[in-house]
């Protein structure tokens, strides 16, 4: 095995853990967060909801099956930096096109390997998510130091860095899709996934992704039968633009949120949002549909949340979370209208609420 | 079922498990289990429910018999957790297959047989290789993989004669692909979740309880996890299973390791559905353990009805017990294979399973993880570093490496020869992630051994789990020294905690496992806390006994307020449920691992006291160790312990105290044991000393089968070996307390075979039948005298031979063995007399006299009861191995026959074992010319109860002189048909009595292809003429037998 050069990661509250550098040189800072989900760490480090952050993997042997062209969920890597316990150059897979290693670097993410992650898992769980940062050639307190001056998570705006800038149509490949007419859905792009539109294309959807700033107008004017709020990074407080396109699509076209779109609409409805102490972050969060009772194995990814105390009566909070009582998803009483806080595309994570794009199209394709 | 407030009656033959332990459930019956018995006790107890799921496939087959029966229909029972219908459609290969192609779940090509003739077509439609699969059948009992026709002929007539329905899966072969396994759970209201996912490092081939497994799998990318996880959950909802439900996998491989069809078009890896168990499992076992999520306890809550999500989960006891396991380390699972006992049988891997029991490892990564595994086998010089002398260089480059117990070990022998970890996994199918894994450690191996052991070196090499002694051996240095230079640089394991969510939330549960990072969540605490040293994996000679016993002194020390600690390396019992102890190790239980856990106890102070009484031999080793390493022991000093074990000691104490013992002495060499045997005579019983489980004892006539004895065990083992005279008697066994003061004796055994046979092999009864008033006294009195004078504190088991001839004018008790330990008759003693013995063992530990806690010296009463213990055999399974019983133990389990009298008792017993016989089955008798004498009134029994008999030549002359009718059957195969092995196969008889002359080799051999027949066929094979009386008395005995909950008989409430 290569030798690694020694590396660590600083935290906030000046906790440090001794590691190796991997991935590219050079220093990364942002929220340091952990996913429990075993598998899958392609598909979390090219999520653009990481944006801002350094991604911590709970399992602690990652690299296992190398990377490859396809499971990208977006053009790039969207970690700021990426921490494990073992990282591997041995990967095996089918369909593996090198070691993860050398993905990181190319893409010029820093990344951390061989400390502790339970302990930093331990810690992050009762102290909550903190600032921290990945560094080769700083002394912890160097570090620390100019952490303390560097900006904080909250007040960024990481869903204009994630966005796209220029409206696509997405282009579905070989996915197919039925011989009927071709439902036509916009994405409004906060930090969309690949498999978003993925999902949509295979049930025979023509799909557009539009810029985060695109106005209910501008959307309106594409003439789509269904719209989709997209997840995306960063505190849903700042997007105030967003919640204004939202308003001016509702009631107008059917509508789905999911993940930072739910939180958007949820606004839209009175509601407030809040930070949630380390987030929900895997790919084994319970969610319970509080009209059948049935409980869902849900991906997540979000460090917010909706507080369901003072939404509007025009909504419910129609899914929760059975661990902490999160509001998980909301369903409009009368309009073609409902969102989820989880991730229905998966990738990585279970399939299980994969249905609810079918239950999306419905409501499109029923007008 | 407590915790929800229902009433549960609770059955099974098994005496030596947890579970018929009276505060298991509520109303316990120890009764064998066959529909008649069955039928009985719901009448008995008219219960609302049957709960089938969680008895493995034995429970399912009970149950698919007893609804076509129409019983539960007649007493209104509900089938619980998985409905009929379900249960015959997982084992109807056809219905099973209709199913999962309706779903769309795609399934291997295959064909289900009936008859020869039927196997014949589909091999000519399908092609060899082919894999036979029996329908209904336990661990794959019957099946195999079949590669030429001879082979195949075999499988499939043994297949189709195993299967209750005559009915075997003729499948194509997936060889080499991938292999994985997903346990899964779904509630009544439709909520399904994935407990763990495991990949066997074995792929497609061997068996998965035969297999290296990995949890959670690691070369599955999320893509291929989910594509399997959402057939898993689509099939358990498509079962209507309500509790758990394991589904195998086979995967396709990388096609540059495992060529297959179609590798150049697929955008996804083809897989198939291999096999689905609608029932928590042996998997299942594995998988709470790899996860710490209760699947038996939680798949029992639903099936009487509660949601997941009304459930929380009991690790966390905050959040929701519906969510899907979190690991944050990796887990290996490595089997434990018989075979260091029988030498000679077939080490070959298939689809049927040959393990006994398994080890689990739990670490940070897969190299230390396995690595722990390894020492956790116990499998003495089978380090990682083992190789055979045998293998030559040729073997590891050259030959391929076919799938045996020691497959792991050639692999790393092949590495350190230098074959490349990508031919290894085109020679075996092992994906390479693995071999390059394997390739790490020869590395780390080849470093240890070339460079200085610096402190960074020692830390890699800590981290990838290598043991200290492993360490000194390569870096030439005693295991000490290691210890010592970890001690100085404070290279120290830390614990974690197995939590089921990765660290995500707080976790109540104690659970952890050493690995060697940074922080250590395994707080010591400093209440009076007593670890418990268990009995790692189970194999003949240490079976599920020796966890009764470490779970009952968890459990005695909880009631007396003291902290249990508890450390083992079997994830299939109870002493590793996360609930049992107050904190459970799952650890390795060698030198180093017990140190560092009682280091870690101890935080800087003083360790805690270690029993080391109740985990078999594996615990009793320990004692030493604890000793030179000033830690303290509870009970029996390891100087009690050592006076029991070494021979020359014991025998000065006991020629001290006037007891008698066979005569004979400890030999180093064959030129002193030539001697010693002449001087008492022969016949003389050989053993090394150290050992359980009788291994490589033997009994040998003549100076010709002693010098052979010698040259084999000189080849295996140094140590001293015992040479006594033989004396054939009665042989008793008996389980004593001691308190230092006191000694009391819960009861005593007799053996039903005659001494030779291995105690643990013979069938047993309580009280005994056959001891005089002056027998008796005299094995109180010797027992009371022993246990005083070794200074027992806790339990002592003794067992004597009696044997009035050679004690003229004495009572002609002679002491064989005593082992100041709990032995395996503890569950069995406990049970039928009522005294808590391990509780009472324990307080007598912790301070506590006989007589503060109720109890006087002496034998304790006896009950109105008779008890029969039987052993159980896996034989069948091992290809190869004799069946005939002697001083080696061979069984791996036992059940009980419980009545007022000795016949229904013996027959119960028997009816569990599968021995039992009806009046007019047909017998082959083979019988060695010493034991004709007495087989006489045995003949005459059988012609009386209408059997018609068979038999080889000598016998048949001897059957005919007494006036009976009986045909004979050539006893070489090569005189013409039909020979004894035609008409075992062919059904023309169904028992079989095979005796042996002596235990010399060339006489073994010669009825060896009767008793295999007989094994493989399944009927039963007396080897033994104090066995067969038995059976033969009890088929004669005229009455039924009752069934009664086990209270009742203690309690004289059965008349």
């Amino acid at each position: 095995m290569s030798r690694r050069p020694p590396a660590r990661l600083v935290l906030a509250d000046g906790r440090a853990f001794e590691g190796e550098g991997i991935g590219a040189p050079g220093r990364a800072t942002g929220e340091v967060v952990f996913n429990t989900s075993m598998m899958g760490y392609q598909e979390a480090l090219s999520d653009p909801s990481y944006g801002g952050q350094i991604l911590t993997m709970t399992y602690p042997l990652q690299g296992n099956y190398g990377f490859n062209a396809s499971d990208d969920e977006s053009a790039r890597i969207q970690v700021r930096g990426f921490v494990v316990r073992e990282l591997t150059d041995l990967p095996s897979h089918w369909h593996s096109e090198g070691t993860l290693d050398t993905h990181l670097t190319r893409a010029g993410v820093p990344g951390i390997a061989g400390i502790d992650t339970r302990a930093l898992t331990r810690h992050l769980r009762s102290h909550g998510v903190l600032m921290g940062t990945i560094t080769r050639d700083e002394t912890a307190a160097d570090a620390l130091e100019r952490l303390r001056r560097e900006p904080v998570y909250g007040i960024e705006d990481y869903v204009a860095e994630v966005s796209t800038d220029v409206a696509y149509d997405f282009d579905a490949g070989d996915l197919g899709g039925s011989d009927g007419p071709r439902p036509h859905v916009v994405v409004l792009d906060l930090g969309v996934k690949r498999s978003i539109m993925r999902n949509l294309a295979k049930r025979g959807c023509d799909v557009t992704a539009v810029p985060h700033r695109t106005s209910a107008e501008d959307i309106l004017a594409l003439r789509p039968d269904g719209v989709v709020m997209s997840p995306g990074p960063g505190d849903p407080m700042l997007l105030d633009h967003v919640v204004t396109t939202a308003r001016g699509l509702i009631g107008r076209v059917p509508l789905m949120g999911i993940c930072l779109g739910h939180q958007v609409v949820g606004r839209v409805f009175g509601a407030s949002t809040y930070k949630l102490k380390f987030g929900h972050r895997g790919a084994n969060h319970p969610v319970r549909d509080e009209v059948t009772g049935r409980v869902y194995i849900t991906a997540q990814n979000h460090g917010y949340a909706v507080d369901g105390d003072h939404l509007d009566a025009a909504v419910r909070a129609s899914q929760i979370h059975l661990n902490d009582g999160t509001v998980e998803g909301l369903e409009h009483r009368e309009l073609p209208l409902f969102t989820i806080q989880y991730h229905s595309e998966a990738s990585p994570g279970p399939l299980d609420t994969e249905f609810l794009f079918d239950r999306f199209l419905a409501t499109v394709t029923d007008r | 079922m407590r915790e929800e407030g229902i009433v549960s009656v609770l059955v099974n033959s098994n005496p030596a498990t947890i579970m018929t332990d009276e505060d298991v459930a509520d109303i316990i019956y120890i009764e064998p289990l066959s529909v008649e018995v069955l039928e009985r006790i719901i009448e008995r107890e008219r219960p609302d429910g049957l709960l089938p799921t969680l008895g493995g496939q034995t429970g399912l087959n009970l149950a698919v018999q007893l609804a076509e029966a129409g019983i539960l229909e007649r007493y209104g029972v509900r089938m619980l957790g998985t409905p009929l219908r379900t249960i015959r459609l997982a084992e109807d290969r056809e219905l099973f297959r209709q199913l999962l192609t309706d779903i769309g779940e795609p399934t291997p090509d295959s064909e289900i047989v009936e008859s020869w003739e039927q196997a014949v077509a589909a091999r000519e439609r399908l092609g060899l290789p082919l894999v036979v699969r029996p329908a209904y059948t336990l661990g794959g009992t019957g099946g195999g993989i079949a590669h030429d026709d001879e082979e195949y002929e075999q499988i499939v007539r043994g297949g189709l004669a195993a299967s209750p329905i005559t009915q075997v899966l003729v499948e194509r072969s997936l060889l080499g692909w991938k292999e994985l396994e997903y346990e899964v759970m779904r509630d009544g209201a439709d909520t399904c979740i994935t407990i763990c996912n495991m990949e066997n490092m074995d792929p497609m081939g061997v068996h998965t309880g035969d297999s290296i497994v990995v949890a959670p799998s690691q070369t599955l990318s999320d893509r291929d996890h989910q594509m399997l996880r959402s057939s898993a959950l689509k099939i358990i909802r498509a079962l209507g299973i309500e509790g758990g439900c394991n589904v195998q996998f086979a995967l396709a491989p990388r096609p540059d390791i495992v060529p297959w069809a179609g590798s150049d078009d697929a955008t996804v890896p083809p897989y198939y559905v291999i096999e689905v168990n609608p029932r928590v499992s042996r998997s299942s076992a594995l998988a709470s353990k790899a996860t710490g999520y209760p699947i038996a306890r939680m798949a029992a809550k639903i099936a009487i009805g509660k949601r997941l999500d009304e459930i929380k989960n009991p690790v966390t006891q905050q959040t929701s017990a519906a969510f899907e396991p979190a690991l944050d380390y990796c887990v290996v699972k490595i089997p434990r294979w018989p075979f260091d006992k029988f030498a000679f049988g077939d080490r070959r891997l298939g689809t049927q399973m040959k393990a006994t029991g398994e080890v689990m490892a739990v670490d940070r990564s897969f190299e230390a993880a396995l690595q722990k595994a390894v020492r956790s086998l116990e499998i003495s010089n089978r380090s990682m570093l083992y190789q055979d002398p045998r293998w030559s260089e040729r073997d590891m480059l050259e030959e391929p490496i076919e799938a045996t117990d020691e497959r792991l070990w050639k692999l790393l022998a092949a590495l350190r020869q230098g074959v490349t970890p990508l031919v290894l996994s085109r020679r075996t199918g092992i994906d390479p992630w693995f071999t390059e894994r394997l390739a790490r450690i020869v590395q780390m191996e080849q470093r240890l051994l070339s460079e200085e052991l610096t402190p960074s070196l020692l830390v890699a090499a800590k981290r990838m789990g290598f043991g200290d002694a492993q360490i000194g051996t390569l870096a030439d240095r005693l295991p000490e020294q290691v210890r010592q230079m970890r001690e100085q640089l404070g290279l120290r394991p830390v614990y974690k905690m197995v939590d089921t969510c990765a660290a995500e939330f707080e976790a109540a549960t104690p659970y952890f496992y050493s690995t060697y990072e940074e922080e250590n969540d395994a707080v010591p605490d400093h209440h009076e806390r007593v670890l418990v040293i268990g009995s790692g994996p189970i194999r003949i000679g240490q079976g599920i006994e020796f966890d009764y016993a470490s779970v009952q002194a968890a459990h005695a020390l909880q009631q007396a307020g003291v902290r249990a600690i508890l450390a083992n390396s079997n994830p299939e019992t109870v002493s590793t449920d996360f609930d049992t102890s107050d904190r459970l190790y799952f650890e390795p239980l060698d030198e180093e691992s017990v140190r560092d856990l009682l280091e870690n106890e101890a935080g800087g102070g003083e360790a805690p006291a270690s029993i080391v009484q109740f985990g078999g031999q594996t615990a009793v080793n320990m004692a030493g160790v604890l000793q030179r390493s000033a830690l303290p022991i509870a009970g029996s000093s390891a100087d009690s312990i050592d006076l029991a074990e070494d021979r020359g000691r014991f025998e000065g104490i006991m020629s001290a105290l006037n007891i008698p013992q066979p005569p004979g002495s400890a030999v180093q060499t064959l030129a002193e044991a030539l001697p010693t045997a002449e001087a008492v005579g022969y016949p003389v019983l050989v053993r090394p000393s150290y050992v359980l489980g009788g291994r490589a004892m033997e009994v040998v006539q003549d100076a010709n089968e002693l010098v052979r004895y010698f040259q084999a065990a000189l080849e295996e083992r140094s140590g001293p070996v015992l040479i006594d005279k033989y004396l054939e008697g009665l042989e008793v066994e008996v389980d004593a307390i001691c308190d230092g003061e006191q000694v009391l004796i819960p009861g005593i055994m007799e053996h039903i075979e005659r001494a030779g046979v291995h105690s643990g092999d013979s069938m047993a009864v309580y009280p005994p039948q056959n001891v005089t008033e002056e027998q008796r006294a005299a094995i109180i009195d010797y027992t009371t005298r022993m246990a005083l004078e070794l200074q027992v504190r806790g339990l002592m088991n003794i067992q004597y031979v009696i044997a009035p001839d050679a004690e003229p004018g004495g009572p002609g008790v002679f002491v064989i063995e005593a082992n100041p330990r709990a032995s395996r008759t503890v569950p069995f003693i406990s049970k039928v007399t009522g005294v808590p013995m391990v509780k009472l063992a324990v307080n007598i530990m912790l301070g506590r006299s006989l007589r503060e806690q109720g109890y006087e010296g002496g034998l304790w009463p006896e009950r109105g009861l008779v008890a029969v213990k039987a052993p159980v055999f896996s034989m069948a399974k091992l290809i190869g191995v004799d069946t005939y019983l002697g001083p080696e133990m061979k069984s791996t389990g036992e059940v009980m026959g419980v009545d007022v009298r000795f016949e229904p008792a013996v027959l119960k017993a028997l009816i569990a074992a599968d021995l039992a016989v009806q009046p007019g089955t047909p017998f082959l008798l083979s019988l060695a010319n010493r034991t004709k004498p007495e087989a006489v009134p045995l003949i005459e029994a059988l012609h009386r109860a209408g059997c018609p008999l068979f038999a080889t030549e000598g016998t048949a002359a001897l059957v005919r002189g007494l006036g009976i009718p009986c045909e004979v059957i050539p006893k070489r195969l090569d005189e013409g048909h039909p020979n004894v092995v035609d008409v075992i196969r062919d059904g023309t008889v169904k028992a079989v009595i095979n005796t042996i002359e002596g235990g010399r080799a060339s006489h073994i051999r010669d009825g060896f292809q009767i008793r295999r027949a007989a094994t493989e066929t399944r009927i039963p094979c007396f080897t033994s003429i104090d066995t067969a009386k038995a059976a033969i008395r009890a088929l004669s005995s005229p009455g039924s037998y009752a069934v009664r909950p086990l209270a009742d008989y203690r309690e004289g409430r059965v008349l």
